[in-house]
């Protein structure tokens, strides 16, 4: 009977042998993407096991972690001003998981980054703790409180974003209505589980949780004639900014019957690009647009960010100007109708080139990565994008923005002693322009020596307001003032 | 050890030579028993350091509590089977230790507190083992040869059936979680299929020994394989429809896996003929593909294991009838990775049901890692082979089958709920001999390790002196 005991007992070995293979491939071959399984409860547990690294506003953090029981989650986020930063932040939720910073910072802000590697082994040596690094970012607390406080004082729905122009750091970036993160920061299905319900666009119409300076495109309107402006200067279409332009009134837009109406009775007739920009001539840049055609327009608006989502790190949509259109229709797109959408951050990185000496710089709110010790781990360095125009023709072009605040419809972001260039909007949308339209303003401030330190984009939607009360100067630009001043005052 | 396999062959040595004899090797078992009993301590003192910051107060209790379990089976060992195998008991006791230790860490969970899954689990797993430990002596003292099981095998096999049955009886049968090979005597479940496992066995092994002539030699040859004779099939077909029913009427796939496994590696052994693994394999393809086809509950354990990930989603999305388990034990295994992350750190209680019982490995998986659990089911690899190795030492026949009967059984209990719990195989409601919380497998298996040292005592035990022959004499003196 041996020879089958023996056969028998290889069987058994094949058997214990087949679970040790097993074994290793879920545990080491596959342990990887197993433990890091989004469904795996681990990792939420492990996200809020120890208490959450801070997000840091001008050295003072804005988020906090408190300890909560019954749960296997130990710590819960908290939010210092939640809705006025909540466009930065993002949310980490034990329950709806983490968006923005908090999700794309996770690993530092858990300490789980593999960069907090050597680190945390050595706290597990001397039996401390893992705790979370912390996230400095470019903002200016004054200023996002200055932007805020405006769109909230004004009621409606709307963005401000404001650019440093020489570096591209983020220094305000708010989105009204928002939503205090904290509501729903923990697990419970009543508490949490409920704000979060009310806070959805199916609940609520005004959609609080959309960031709208990141993910909503708007028609910019006239703000867009900058870039208009700017292509029309850089092709030599026009080389001085108060050389008459070739621009009959009314102008009849090519290959139609239709007119291109100005708003009002304003003298745009061969007016100087100056004038054209001060009185928001429709007639002067539609023609422009044309003349320049589809492709140099969509150059220009590539070389200023249109078309590209940015990260920053948190992702903006992309903007929006169309490709393949006929002359009238980009002619409308011009001036900021038809197909052209842009996000408040696209027509603030147009300000900011502009006043930065036709330098782009990429946006970006995340200045320095620190770790638990606040050792720096990592720090982003300015970076170029693009230069959409000469130094030469960028300055023509400030003379002009400045002209419109002096002088034009933006007159209402005038500050004392500060220079300040801008641009009004008053974006039509709707079928036939039923609904109410935006109100626009983007603008930049100017230090004696020429830099700029600020340059500003506001969005305003007033579902409310009569539609001959919209108009950028009115609704926008005294935001766009506030915001300003608070960084000026700030640097100070 | 030494010799044992081949003491009894006689072109060896002789009669004489083998009374010096083989060591009894009970202070080695002695050695490796402190050790089965420290490893298992330190592990407890390791779980209350991870979740609570200090020793755990019953720590003294436990060690001596477990320390003494073993000193007495190596007492009554040393007594009634000097010459028992040595490796058997102190493995025993680890994995015995091991799974309190686990199902201690896993009664502090909250959360399996909350849902009734664990809490005081710990302390009745040790009472469960002093059963278990009891009934190891009681076979020790009064089993004193294992042939005269072979007296018992009929009756043993209606107690077989009998136990098998149990849990079918209106009343006294208890479905849990869709299989039902419990019954409830009092406020304690019980799973016959545990006992029934090595009075099966015992039914088996004699009803072979006495058969073996028959079924092997009696026998056409076709097509390569030597075909049974009809009636000797009858046995066969029996089990196979035993097992068959088990599953269509228990819904219990290990179980009936486990007994016709079991039956087909004996009657292997006994016959020497490949032709019956064949025929085995097929019925129980067969079967098991026959039942899976229509019993909803098989077919739901077979989805859950080819696509986990779906069974996940479906249960989260309150569907009846699906479970997230198969998932949750496999994002245990992989959290563990390498070195797992240490006794009481990780988080196999989301699991839920059953963590501590059918799904213990998981939690072994996770907090000792890759390595501690090859360790473990290296731990298992060896007294199965300590089990084949007094198989093939034993001198009768009756001892080889029941021998290799009862390991080849524990080993492929090993495999299919190491194998379900791993994704390897469909899940099964069996658990994990010794490890897992579960009164009526930590008592059966311990009868079954003292079966098996009865059976390795008899085999190891040095012949009787022999009688003052003169042809042994002359054979000594013939012989160089």
């Amino acid at each position: 009977m041996n020879k089958p005991l023996r056969r028998i007992a290889i069987f058994c070995g094949l058997l214990i042998l087949t679970l040790l293979i097993r074994d290793n491939w879920i545990q080491y071959v596959q342990a990887e993407e197993l433990r890091t399984d989004k469904n795996n409860r681990r990792v939420i547990i492990a996200r809020y096991a120890s208490p959450r690294g801070d997000i840091i506003v001008n050295g003072k953090p804005i988020t906090g972690s408190a300890e909560t029981s019954g749960s296997d989650f130990k710590f819960k986020r908290t939010y210092k001003d939640g809705p006025m930063w909540a466009p930065v932040t993002g949310y980490a939720s034990q329950a709806f998981g983490a968006s923005q910073i908090e999700n794309l910072e996770d690993g530092i802000l858990t300490g789980n980054d593999d960069r907090l590697f050597f680190r945390n082994t050595l706290d597990m040596l001397t039996g401390k703790k893992q705790q979370g690094g912390n996230v400095v970012t470019t903002l200016n607390a004054a200023a996002q409180k200055a932007a805020y406080n405006g769109l909230k004082r004004q009621g409606g729905k709307g963005s401000v974003v404001a650019l440093d122009p020489s570096t591209g750091k983020i220094l305000a970036l708010a989105s009204y209505p928002s939503y205090d993160p904290s509501s729903f920061a923990g697990n419970s299905t009543s508490k949490d589980g409920g704000a979060w319900n009310k806070l959805q666009k199916k609940n609520n119409p005004d959609d609080p949780m959309l960031n709208r300076a990141l993910r909503e495109t708007y028609p910019p309107g006239s703000t867009f004639k900058v870039v208009t402006a700017a292509a029309a200067l850089e092709d030599g279409l026009y080389t001085s900014a108060d050389a008459k332009t070739d621009s009959p009134d009314p102008w009849i837009m090519k290959g139609t019957t239709t007119k291109l109406p100005n708003e009002g009775n304003i003298p745009c007739e061969n007016a100087t690009l100056r004038v054209a920009l001060q009185y928001s001539c429709n007639t002067v840049f539609g023609k422009i647009g044309s003349d320049l055609g589809n492709d140099k327009m969509l150059d220009m608006a590539k070389k200023f960010g249109f078309d590209e989502e940015q990260f920053t790190p948190v992702r903006a949509n992309a903007s929006v100007f169309s490709d393949k259109m006929n002359p009238s229709q980009t002619a409308l797109s011009s001036i900021g109708q038809f197909n052209t959408a842009a996000t408040p951050l696209q027509m603030a990185m147009v300000a900011s080139a502009v006043a930065n000496d036709g330098k782009l710089m990429k946006p970006y709110m995340v200045d320095e990565l620190q770790s638990p010790g606040v050792d720096p781990i990592e720090k982003t360095d300015p970076e170029e994008l693009s230069q959409p125009l000469s130094a030469e023709n960028a300055q023509i072009l400030q003379s002009m923005m400045e002209t419109v605040v002096d002088k034009g419809t933006g007159s209402n972001a005038k500050i004392d002693g500060v220079k300040v260039g801008g641009k009004t909007g008053t974006a039509q949308h709707g079928v036939d322009n039923s609904e109410n339209p935006y109100a626009w303003f983007i603008s930049y401030a100017k230090d004696e020596d020429g830099s700029s330190p600020v340059a500003v984009a506001v969005v305003v939607e007033d579902d409310n307001a009569v539609r001959d009360d919209i108009s950028g100067g009115g609704l926008a630009a005294p935001i766009a003032r506030n915001v300003m001043e608070a960084v000026i005052k700030s640097k100070k | 050890m030494s010799g044992t396999n081949t003491s009894h062959s006689p072109t060896n040595h002789t009669s004489t030579i083998g009374a010096i004899g083989a060591p009894s090797r009970r202070n080695t078992e002695l050695a490796l028993l402190v050790f089965a009993v420290v490893i298992p301590v330190f592990a407890y003192a390791n779980v209350g350091l991870a979740l609570h910051d200090s020793v755990p107060p019953g720590l003294l209790s436990y060690g001596l509590g477990l320390g003494l379990l073993a000193g007495v089976g190596h007492l009554v060992v040393r007594k009634f089977a000097p010459y028992a195998d040595p490796l058997m008991l102190p493995l025993a006791t680890l994995l015995n230790g091991l799974g309190l230790v686990a199902i201690w860490r896993l009664d502090q969970s909250e959360l399996l507190q909350s849902i009734q899954q664990a809490g005081t689990a710990a302390p009745r797993q040790l009472l469960y083992t002093a059963l278990g430990m009891a009934l190891f002596v009681a076979v020790m003292i009064f089993l004193k040869d294992h042939r005269t099981l072979q007296r018992y095998t009929y009756i043993s096999m209606a107690g077989a059936l009998f136990l098998l049955l149990l849990p079918l009886v209106p009343g006294l049968g208890k479905n849990i979680y869709g299989a039902k090979i419990w019954i409830q005597v009092g406020s304690f479940s019980i799973q016959p299929g545990e006992f029934a496992k090595i009075v099966l066995a015992i039914f088996f092994a004699g009803y072979l020994m006495v058969k073996r002539d028959a079924l092997a030699l009696a026998s056409r040859r076709f097509m390569g394989l030597y075909l049974p004779r009809g009636r000797d099939l009858g046995p066969i077909l029996v089990v196979w429809m035993v097992s068959i029913l088990i599953l269509v009427f228990e819904t219990d796939l290990g179980t009936s896996l486990l007994f016709f496994g079991m039956f087909v590696i004996m009657l292997y052994v006994a016959t020497e003929r490949t032709s019956w693994i064949v025929f085995g394999l097929m019925m129980s393809a067969v079967g098991a593909v026959g039942v899976a086809s229509f019993e909803p509950h098989i077919q739901q354990r077979v989805d859950a294991w080819l696509d986990p990930m779906r069974e996940f989603t479906l249960s989260r999305a309150n569907q009846p009838g699906h479970s997230e388990q198969a998932m949750q034990a496999l994002w245990s295994f992989g959290s563990g990775g390498t070195l797992g992350t240490g006794w009481g750190q990780g988080h196999s209680e989301l699991i839920r049901f059953a963590a501590n019982s059918d799904f213990i490995l998981a939690t072994f998986g996770e907090e000792l890692g890759l390595a501690g659990l090859m360790a473990l089911l290296m731990l298992y690899a060896l007294i199965v082979e300590r089990g084949v190795r007094t198989a093939l030492a034993a001198r009768d026949p009756f001892g080889k089958l029941l021998a290799i009967g009862l390991s080849g059984a524990f080993a492929l209990q090993v495999f299919v709920v190491a194998g379900g719990v791993m994704g390897l195989i469909p899940l099964t409601g069996m658990t994990m001999p010794f490890l897992a919380y579960g009164g009526s497998s930590v008592i059966a298996n311990w009868a079954l390790i003292g079966i098996l040292l009865r059976i390795s005592d008899t085999a190891r035990r040095p012949a009787p002196a022999a009688p003052a022959n003169p042809d042994a004499e002359m054979t000594q003196v013939v012989r160089p």
